[in-house]
């Protein structure tokens, strides 16, 4: 479905709009360039799929390329993935001149410029070596939290990511002490994209029989990628202990990703951990399946993200959009999307997990009301309208990086 | 009677700047307060006014919400909490006077210094403001007020422009030049005349 600017007025309202379309006049025909690792899968290329658009329509030449990269390329920067979250790795020097030699065979082959370059994620950003022919503003977006990284890691990264003229982080306490200005902003839900928009009935229940899952049971569920840091088998414990005193069902559905080669392992170590409980469905699921996820969410009762590690975690807004309480691990992104006890509840173990999905199996009233307020939380921080005016505001912030108050008339 | 110049409505939006420091103790706190940036005081002070809830927090001020929270120094975060807005026009005075309260809770207490978990620390932002017209403008006292309603901002133009430009600042940003041609229908004493806790909290 083609959506445009206008299709949003009946969610934010004819003065967001409004508000956009005056800063893109402002920020005029700049050409802004995105370069991140992949077009599928994951929240980064969500988020762009979604948001460039948007920008192209106000008026900003937008462009958005990817980077090559084998295999071995993609298991070391899995690496510094995990070691940048804090996960104990091993890095050896290979793995770092795999990385550089990736990034020169990037730079020789590549031929993108742009006004203002916004390169996500560790994966490129050593692209940065060629700034001057490619781009007048630099700016790295950092995905995710790296508030505790290894630091062979990061001492590695740091000389590239000092060399731009911004970073952008998700929340404060991602960041790392940097030469350059750091920016933060919140990454985003569509409202209308198949995996947030209504549904009819009809459409939830032909997924619901899809996955032979029972509409008369409480659903529990995950909407996740197959990676350690999401903690699926602890969802699997959580479960356990709640099915000791409800007769309820889980889902663990998620997708793989390109740049993610440990997905299968850990898609294993899941249906290990389910054994052969007919109650636990775990769903890997094709790209493009976001009717399915949208039916999936709306069909549960409660939607966990027991992350050990997160940065954002689009899933916990993609669930308070649906008015769905949630569960969540306490770290992250995730303690912006839940405020505990208000539009879900923010949890460090398993058993705390079980402990409230009891408290809101006995209680459907708190669980509507949580779901009400999560709706109202996503409707005024998280939506993609907010996110499109965050790119225009640091489009204009690069230009006058020194002034506080930026009189834009 | 000579007509009023139209008034346009201006609005703010601002991106949060990470300013990279963090503290974890009252000390600290107190030591960073000295100076960072006022920008940052005005965020930390300001932001949950300016920003709409579906919830009212009962405290707006985060310097007071985290000694709360994360150092459990309640008392001193009631002071703190309480601090009225409406009383300073510059942020150097509401530094000072925080920067008062703290010392001298410190300088009183006589137990052992806390320490916040890790995870919990304060992470000090500011913001980068950006001010611009919007479309809409009032003609009449009649118009501004029927306007008013489309704003989201209206408290903030009020506030922000106070603390940013002086205790002038409302004379240019509001249409009080209008008390002089119509002074049946001035908006100045229904503008000044609007609690400030509703103004903020609307």
């Amino acid at each position: 479905m083609v959506v445009s600017l206008q299709d949003y007025e009946p969610i934010v309202g004819a003065g967001e709009l409004e508000e956009l379309r005056i800063l893109a006049g402002y920020v005029g025909a700049r050409r802004l360039l995105n370069i991140s690792s992949t077009s599928v899968g994951g929240g980064v290329a969500e988020i762009l799929t979604r948001l460039l658009p948007l920008l192209r329509e106000l008026g900003i030449d937008v462009s958005w390329e990817v980077i090559k990269g084998d295999q071995g390329f993609f298991a070391v920067t899995k690496a510094f993935h995990n070691a940048l979250h804090g996960t104990e790795q091993e890095i050896t020097e290979e793995m770092l001149e795999i990385y550089r030699a990736n990034t020169e065979m990037n730079l020789r082959e590549m031929n993108f410029t742009g006004d203002v370059v916004v390169i996500h994620d560790p994966q490129p950003a050593g692209l940065i070596l060629r700034r001057s022919e490619m781009g007048r503003h630099w700016v790295w977006r950092c995905h995710i939290d790296i508030s505790t990284p290894d630091l062979r890691v990061w001492d590695f990264l740091r000389p590239y990511v000092d060399s731009y003229d911004a970073a952008v982080f998700s929340m404060p306490n991602f960041s790392q002490p940097l030469s350059i200005p750091q920016f933060m902003v919140a990454p985003s839900i569509d409202p209308l994209s198949d995996k947030n928009r209504e549904l009819e009935p009809i459409q939830i229940t032909r997924v619901l029989e899809k996955y032979d899952l029972d509409p008369d049971r409480p659903i529990l569920t995950q909407i996740s990628r197959f990676d350690r840091l999401k903690d699926p088998v602890g969802v699997i414990a959580a479960y356990r202990l709640v099915k000791k005193r409800h007769d309820c069902q889980l889902v663990l559905a998620g997708g793989g990703a390109p740049d993610d080669p440990e997905g299968i392992e850990v898609l294993q170590e899941v249906h290990e951990a389910a054994a052969t409980d007919p109650d636990i469905h775990v769903l890997l699921l094709p790209p493009y399946s976001d009717l399915d996820i949208n039916a999936l969410v709306r069909s549960s009762t409660i939607v966990f993200q027991k992350s050990i590690k997160e940065g954002f975690g689009l899933t916990v807004s993609e669930a308070l959009w649906k008015k769905k309480p949630v569960i969540g691990g306490a770290v992250g992104g995730i303690r912006t999307q839940i405020i505990n006890g208000i539009t879900g509840f923010l949890v460090h173990s398993p058993e705390g997990a079980a402990q409230r999905a009891l408290q809101l199996l006995a209680n459907p009233e708190l669980c509507a009301r949580m779901g009400e307020n999560g709706y109202q939380h996503v409707k005024q921080n998280f939506l993609l309208t907010r996110h499109v005016k965050d790119y225009l505001l640091l489009m204009l912030a690069l230009d006058r990086p020194d002034e506080d108050i930026v009189h834009l008339a | 009677m000579i007509q009023p110049t139209p008034f346009r409505f201006y609005t703010e939006r601002r991106l949060v700047t990470l300013t990279g420091l963090q503290v974890c103790t009252l000390a600290e706190l107190l030591a960073i307060l000295h100076e960072v940036p006022g920008s940052s005081i005005f965020y930390h002070t300001h932001h949950l006014f300016l920003s709409h809830h579906f919830e009212k927090p009962v405290v707006y001020n985060e310097f007071a919400l985290w000694l709360s929270e994360a150092l459990q120094e309640n008392a001193l975060a009631e002071k703190i909490a309480m601090i009225d807005l409406r009383a300073f026009t510059s942020i150097r005075q509401l530094r000072n006077t925080l920067i008062s309260f703290i010392q001298t809770h410190m300088d009183s207490a006589n137990q052992r210094p806390r320490v916040c978990l890790p995870g919990s620390e304060f992470h000090f932002c500011r913001s980068k403001s950006f001010v611009f017209p919007t479309s809409i403008v009032a003609h009449d006292v009649a118009d501004f007020f029927s306007k008013l309603p489309r704003l989201q901002t209206f408290r903030c133009s009020f506030i922000f422009s106070r603390l940013a430009f002086g205790s002038n600042a409302g004379r240019t940003t509001f249409p009080f030049g209008w008390s002089r041609v119509d002074k049946a229908n001035s908006p100045r004493p229904s503008i000044c005349s609007i609690p400030m806790p509703a103004l903020l909290m609307s």
